[in-house]
């Protein structure tokens, strides 16, 4: 899971050097070539796909949290591992991104400290709550349907490491909003209070997954660069129109009203047009008010607490291992 | 993490018959502890059917600086492919 926009914060990227190694180095992006982690490359290209790619791995580990509120109350064994093996996928997609972004030179515990700090950002999505087990669906369906809208034209990204992780996770991906979309059908095919609980889940996740593209092209100043440099491939709205375009026929089909009063087909383009997007509610989310970031970041740190005598105990005996078998050598 | 656990290499063979490819890396503590994580990591899906693991810091990797004067030479040696030599139709088995 991912959302576009991650690529938007931060410090702005200063304009990359000139001089004859860059210049090779566009042309080597210009002609399709992937650029390889002792590759050259300017500092600035370097700087922003570790942010975005860091973000993107952070994203992952914390969406294993609203997911993984309901695997004990999974309402059937088959709903419970299928749900498992999901939440597992996200933490071996955050596992995959951290290694492509270790290949730029930042170190693991490096970026694992600036998520704890909250100086890195995830994808705000996550800070939204899983009230009822239809979000599971909803999440399925609609966030990571946003997400695969986003990641296929990120595997052919111009950083090699990247667009290899991102071949993978995509072909992860797409059981994901499959099966977020069968529990929604499942719902809407189901009793009346089902029926509602489906239109309630949707009715709360539609517009956190549409700003999940990023801001409007018109506020996104970093996306010329990421695109000349074929990092981004299309701009936020772009991506977010073909998500709205496939999105509706499939709430039509589930009998469920997508919540926004001012929806319509425009016949002459063939594009559903939605209504005014509430950017506010967006950069308080991303400002850390939303309804969960707290939340979010306290589970993070726990788990990172709470495990740290594993990992310590885990180094102490690879100590002793290695000794030992220094010792045998030596006698 | 007081003692940062170092990075491992994973190359997986996806069917008995082809050979190990390179897919990743992660971070273990030890050599056994890194094919269990690469079993979690890289074959949730009967990706593979044998792995290897290897610390990044004993991979020796050619310089890209030094591509040209390492690959170039085999650029004019084109008389090494066998479709540099023109044969007649009517030879047949060659």
């Amino acid at each position: 899971m991912y959302t576009q926009g991650l690529d938007a914060q931060g410090r702005e990227p200063e304009a990359p050097a000139g001089g004859a190694a860059a210049e090779r180095f566009q042309a080597r992006v210009d002609a399709e070539e992937k650029i390889e982690p002792k590759d050259w490359m300017p500092e600035a290209y370097r700087q922003t796909l570790i942010r975005q790619i860091s973000q993107h791995a952070h994203s992952e580990i914390v969406g294993m949290l609203p997911e993984g509120n309901w695997i004990t109350r999974a309402p059937s064994l088959r709903r419970k591992a299928v749900l498992m093996a999901k939440v597992q996928d996200e933490g071996g997609h955050g596992m995959y991104l951290y290694s492509a972004a270790e290949t730029l030179g930042i170190g693991r515990e490096e970026m694992v400290g600036q998520l704890l700090s909250g100086a890195a950002k995830y994808s705000s999505i996550f800070n939204y709550p899983t009230l009822t087990w239809a979000d599971v669906g909803a999440i399925g369906w609609l966030v990571d349907g946003a997400a695969i809208m986003n990641q296929i034209p990120l595997c052919r990204c111009s950083y090699g490491p990247y667009a290899r992780a991102m071949v993978r996770i995509c072909k992860e991906e797409s059981f994901h909003q499959r099966q977020g979309f069968e529990i929604m059908m499942t719902l809407a095919r189901g009793t009346q209070a089902q029926r509602e609980m489906a239109q309630d889940a949707l009715n709360r996740w539609w517009w956190p997954s549409i700003m999940m593209f990023g801001p409007s092209d018109a506020d996104s100043p970093h996306t010329a660069q990421s695109m000349r440099w074929k990092i981004k491939r299309f701009s936020n709205d772009e991506l977010r129109q073909k998500f709205i375009d496939v999105t509706v026929p499939q709430a039509h089909f589930l009998g469920l009203a997508i919540p926004d009063a001012q929806l319509h087909l425009d016949e002459a383009s063939g594009h559903y047009r939605i209504g005014a997007i509430d950017w506010s509610e967006f950069h308080a989310v991303l400002r850390g008010n939303g309804p969960c970031n707290r939340e979010r970041l306290a589970a993070r740190r726990a788990a990172h607490e709470n495990g740290a005598w594993v990992r310590e105990a885990a180094a102490a005996h690879a100590r002793k291992l290695k000794e030992r078998a220094a010792a045998a050598a030596a006698a | 993490m007081s003692e940062d656990w170092p990075l491992y290499e994973v190359f997986v063979r996806a069917r008995s018959g082809l050979e190990h490819k390179h897919v990743g890396s992660l971070h273990a503590a030890d050599a056994r502890m890194a094919i269990e994580h690469a079993r979690d990591v890289y074959t949730r899906r009967q990706e593979g059917v044998s792995l290897w693991v290897v610390p990044s810091a004993q991979i020796i990797a050619s310089d890209p600086q030094e591509a040209e004067a390492l690959f170039e030479p085999a650029r004019d040696k084109v008389y090494r492919h066998p479709t540099f030599y023109a044969i007649p139709d009517e030879v047949k088995n060659l």
